[in-house]
């Protein structure tokens, strides 16, 4: 099918089609609740966009640039990594262990042990219904959401007892000042530009950057990434050669886990400075819906994650101001973009493509 | 342990296994078709969201807005619930049948749907934080007594058995029950069951035999969203919680596709599965933390009990599922 689209149309065209149609969805939802989906578009693209806006959109879109690499290193292996939103939370615990563990001199060296123990935690949790899959032919989808429900109660557990602050909420410690990460208003500062005091969004935001390139160069330009893709495309050829499943489905797993696990230094480290029930917020499900919408490809990612950055800060400013939406909207969303840009993909693809092959037939 | 402890357990065991057994076998029909369903969770989340809604209107005065219905408001409720759960599992078979896509990001897409409409819609219906109101009388389905429960009452032994753990459940979970012999009969003994298993293990030679595999698959996944409807009405029709509550499957939908794993998609070993399941969640909410003598089992293990034993059983630790061969794959007339 993709041989008679132009690349422009595969890549640009149909996923724009696709958002459009789960939009449009969720108005016909906001007018079936009474209110002006219109207005309501409004009032998100200026929450979001905001001077006291942005700071927080583009703290979700670090969020989401981690979790959405998680699930699209994964797709490449053909894995559904359902997993990340419990992956993120126990690499919460990690990077609280390595916080709380020193009083650290400098910021930069807590970072990077942090982001360390946040990954280490994070494929960790991974690593199980990796090895399951592989091993033993338990479905990933389904062993990876009881790790999530799992993952909830142990962070519970965590938090009101061995790692409870002294005090009734069911906390950790605060981290040491040294563990603080500098937000971009401190980094702003420097260069002389002003930028919100309050917004959250800090250094992290950079290294999700990174890591959009550092997973282009590993899926697309390195001999593991070939493999990756190999196996995802057909386990037969990849056994035939010589790449064992096993192992690639173990490190696909792994990579995603420790992507999904970098969302904690934004979070636990950036933001709360402390270890928080929920610290994940359902991030790690919205990766699902930007892994499908930028079709797996970092670029793809960025742009996805940006966009549900834009609905997640829009979304609560909307939920503020019209009191008939609540936040879960974004929910309602989330799930027409994955339905659309998912599982209903060939609703736009199959005419589009016919479309196409007629206009091609047609001598010029 | 004493013998009115254990009937005790047993029947909360009973309740809290329904809903798992009911959803189970709504995937037994889906997946003995060839269509993998991990959207059984938000198909009953939102039938439960729409079962509870639309009883709790049907049961309102007229004055207030509702239909001021004086009987049956729960009846009113579960049909609107199965609607709401079949018009979902349409949307599943659009995507995977018609449109051929990917069954497992449909099911998700579902899930997440649900579980952000229901609160939506709810809140802004009933301005109550996404929940529905208290159901009360006839807009709730009631545990119904057996003849002749209270006069066995005093037998020994068969007596509290029959009056405790047999009768005094609602309708729906005898519904439940019932639909095990009734499922094995179908998928084993009718034209339609065995064109269904085939449909599931090798559709080409379905379609070779002149058979319809797309409207078969159809069926199946609309016999799948009536069950999770029912299911779904059962948990705010027919638990003590008497209404809807924000995310009250609970993973529900999910424990119930393990059950079927570990039933090996056959429909009286599902109700061992579910049965166990149910045994498990009926454990742990009565006994909150675990004193085994050397330590403490903290309740958030017990709760996270039937998650663990879940993974457990898929690893295959209990011996090997194969599920149905042609699962998962959208069936291509032509190749």
């Amino acid at each position: 099918m993709n041989s008679t689209l132009p690349k422009w149309a595969d890549i640009i065209l149909i996923p724009l089609l696709n958002l459009a149609l789960a939009l449009l969805i969720a108005g016909l939802v906001v007018v079936f609740i009474g209110e002006d989906p219109l207005r309501a578009l409004q009032l998100i693209i200026q929450g979001a966009f905001a001077p006291w806006g942005i700071g927080f959109t583009l703290y979700y879109t670090t969020n989401f640039i981690f979790t959405g690499l998680a699930v699209a290193v994964a797709f490449h292996a053909r894995l559904f990594n359902i997993g990340g939103e419990g992956q993120a939370a126990i690499a919460g615990v990690g990077v609280a262990l390595v916080c709380l563990a020193f009083d650290w001199p400098h910021w930069s060296i807590a970072l990077l042990a942090a982001m360390l123990g946040g990954m280490l935690f994070g494929a960790g949790w991974a690593a199980i219904p990796a090895y399951l899959h592989a091993k033993r032919g338990s479905h990933i989808v389904i062993t990876t959401i009881m790790f999530n429900l799992i993952a909830a109660s142990l962070i519970n557990f965590l938090l009101v007892g061995p790692m409870q602050a002294p005090g009734m909420a069911p906390e950790s410690s605060s981290f040491p000042a040294g563990a603080s990460l500098p937000t971009l208003h401190d980094m702003l500062a420097v260069i002389g530009v002003a930028f919100d005091k309050n917004a959250p969004v800090n250094v992290s935001l950079f290294i999700a950057l990174a890591a959009c390139v550092l997973v282009w160069l590993l899926v697309w330009k390195s001999r593991l990434g070939f493999e990756l893709r190999a196996l995802g495309h057909s386990e037969k050829a990849a056994v035939y050669a010589g790449i064992s499943p096993l192992r690639i489905t173990m490190i696909a797993m792994l990579i995603s886990g420790a992507l999904a696990g970098l969302l904690a230094i934004n979070t636990v480290m950036g933001e709360a400075e402390r270890l928080v029930l929920d610290a994940v917020q359902g991030a790690g499900f919205v990766g699902i819906a930007v892994a499908l919408m930028g079709r797996n490809h970092p670029l793809g990612v960025l742009l996805a994650a940006f966009l549900f950055g834009i609905l997640y800060q829009g979304g609560s400013e909307l939920a503020f101001e019209m009191p008939g939406i609540s936040r879960e909207m974004i929910v309602v969303i989330q799930g027409l973009v994955i339905m659309f840009t998912g599982s209903l993909e060939n609703l736009v693809r199959m005419p589009v493509t016919r479309l196409f092959t007629r206009l091609k037939r047609r001598p010029i | 342990m004493e013998f009115l402890t254990i009937l005790q357990l047993l029947d909360s065991a009973t309740r809290l296994s329904a809903p798992l057994l009911l959803a189970c076998l709504a995937g037994l029909y889906s997946e003995r078709a060839g269509i993998f369903d991990i959207g059984l969770e938000g198909k009953m989340l939102a039938g439960a969201f729409v079962a509870a809604a639309m009883a709790a209107t049907a049961a309102l005065p007229v004055d207030q807005g509702g239909w001021g219905m004086t009987w049956g408001a729960a009846w009113v409720g579960l049909f609107f619930g199965i609607l709401m759960s079949v018009v979902l599992s349409l949307v599943h078979g659009l995507a995977s049948i018609t449109l051929q896509g990917n069954q497992l990001i449909s099911g998700v897409a579902i899930n997440f749907f649900a579980a952000g409409t229901t609160v939506l819609v709810g809140q802004n219906w009933f301005h109550m934080g996404g929940q529905t109101p208290q159901l009360k009388g006839h807009a709730r389905f009631e545990s119904i007594t057996l003849p002749g429960a209270e006069q066995l009452g005093d037998v020994p032994v068969i007596g509290p058995v029959y009056e405790q753990l047999i009768s005094g459940h609602n309708l729906l979970v005898y519904v439940a029950l019932a639909m095990v012999p009734l499922t094995w009969w179908i998928l084993n003994r009718t034209r339609f069951g065995l064109h269904l298993r085939a449909a599931g293990e090798n559709p080409a030679a379905v379609d070779t035999a002149g058979i319809n595999v797309i409207r078969l698959r159809y069926s199946a996944v609309i016999i799948c969203g009536i069950l999770c409807g029912v299911a779904g009405a059962y948990l705010s029709l027919g638990t003590s919680a008497a209404g809807f509550l924000k995310d009250m499957t609970a993973g529900k939908g999910f424990i119930a596709l393990a059950a079927l794993i570990f039933a090996k998609w056959r429909p009286v070993p599902a109700l061992g599965a579910c049965f166990l399941f149910g045994l498990l969640d009926a454990i742990a909410n009565k006994y909150q933390s675990l004193d085994i003598g050397l330590f403490v089992v903290p309740v958030q293990f017990m709760q996270a009990l039937p998650y663990i034993l879940t993974v457990v059983i898929l690893a295959g630790f209990v011996g090997k599922a194969i599920p149905p061969k042609a699962g998962g794959e959208p069936y291509v007339k032509e190749r």
